[in-house]
């Protein structure tokens, strides 16, 4: 299942009504991504995140298709808010089930690889110096690179 | 008419969102788009700057035509 909101949520609920969706398994991993408060030294006041509505919830599903395809899940969730947001809140949380535990970790980490590089949001952070747009880090398409 | 949308950083370097323009008739691809727009927006045609076609990333000679809604994508930080 897969969302796209600006609404805030809460990453507790979303993993009580995964786990409620995929009784009998083994393993369940998640992720939420939180905003920080503070980058490279400088405090951050809000995150803005865009996105390319006509492109986000197709690429996300594309990615989730891939993740299912490559691992035996019994079930996967992708929450991912776009909008204003204040730090420590809820950006993006994912969630994976299997029989077995190696699959749900490696699940979300796949996800979060391939989102964090190929999902088409932008995030602008507002800082005491103003706002500044964050592109993906050198470590995160390295991160990308290692599921070929 | 074509619809230009902007992205991230890319909306800050072209002053607004989206706009729209009319593509001069050699304009047919995304390769011929991008020398086009790059000849006055470099920015735009950067290698780490993606084109999508109506929702759809293709290769450079995917076409283009009056009509399309054309997005320029910066490098993406979802997650």
């Amino acid at each position: 299942m897969i969302r796209i909101q600006a609404e805030p949520f809460d990453p507790g609920v979303e993993l009580a009504a995964f786990a409620a969706r995929v009784p009998g398994v083994g393993a369940i991993a998640s992720f939420t991504g939180l905003v920080r408060k503070d980058s490279e030294g400088s405090a951050v006041f809000a995150l803005e995140l865009e996105h390319y509505p006509a492109l986000t919830e197709k690429t996300v599903s594309a990615i989730a298709e891939d993740a299912r395809a490559r691992f035996a899940l019994a079930g996967l969730t992708v929450v991912h808010r776009h909008g204003a947001m204040a730090p420590g809140e809820p950006i993006v949380f994912v969630a994976a089930a299997a029989t077995h535990r190696r699959a749900a970790f490696d699940a979300v980490d796949y996800m979060m690889d391939r989102l964090k590089t190929e999902a088409p949001f932008w995030k602008r952070e507002h800082g005491p110096d103003g706002a500044r747009w964050i592109e993906a880090r050198a470590a995160d398409v390295k991160d990308r690179a290692r599921w070929g | 008419m074509a619809r230009l949308l902007f992205f991230g950083r890319l909306q800050d370097a072209m002053g607004t969102g989206a706009l729209t323009a009319a593509l001069p008739a050699h304009v047919r691809d995304i390769e011929t788009l991008r020398a086009w727009l790059g000849a006055k927006h470099p920015e735009l045609c950067d290698a780490t700057v993606r084109i999508a076609v109506n929702a759809e990333l293709g290769p450079g000679n995917s076409a283009v035509a009056d009509g399309d809604e054309i997005a320029f994508l910066p490098p993406m930080s979802g997650g």
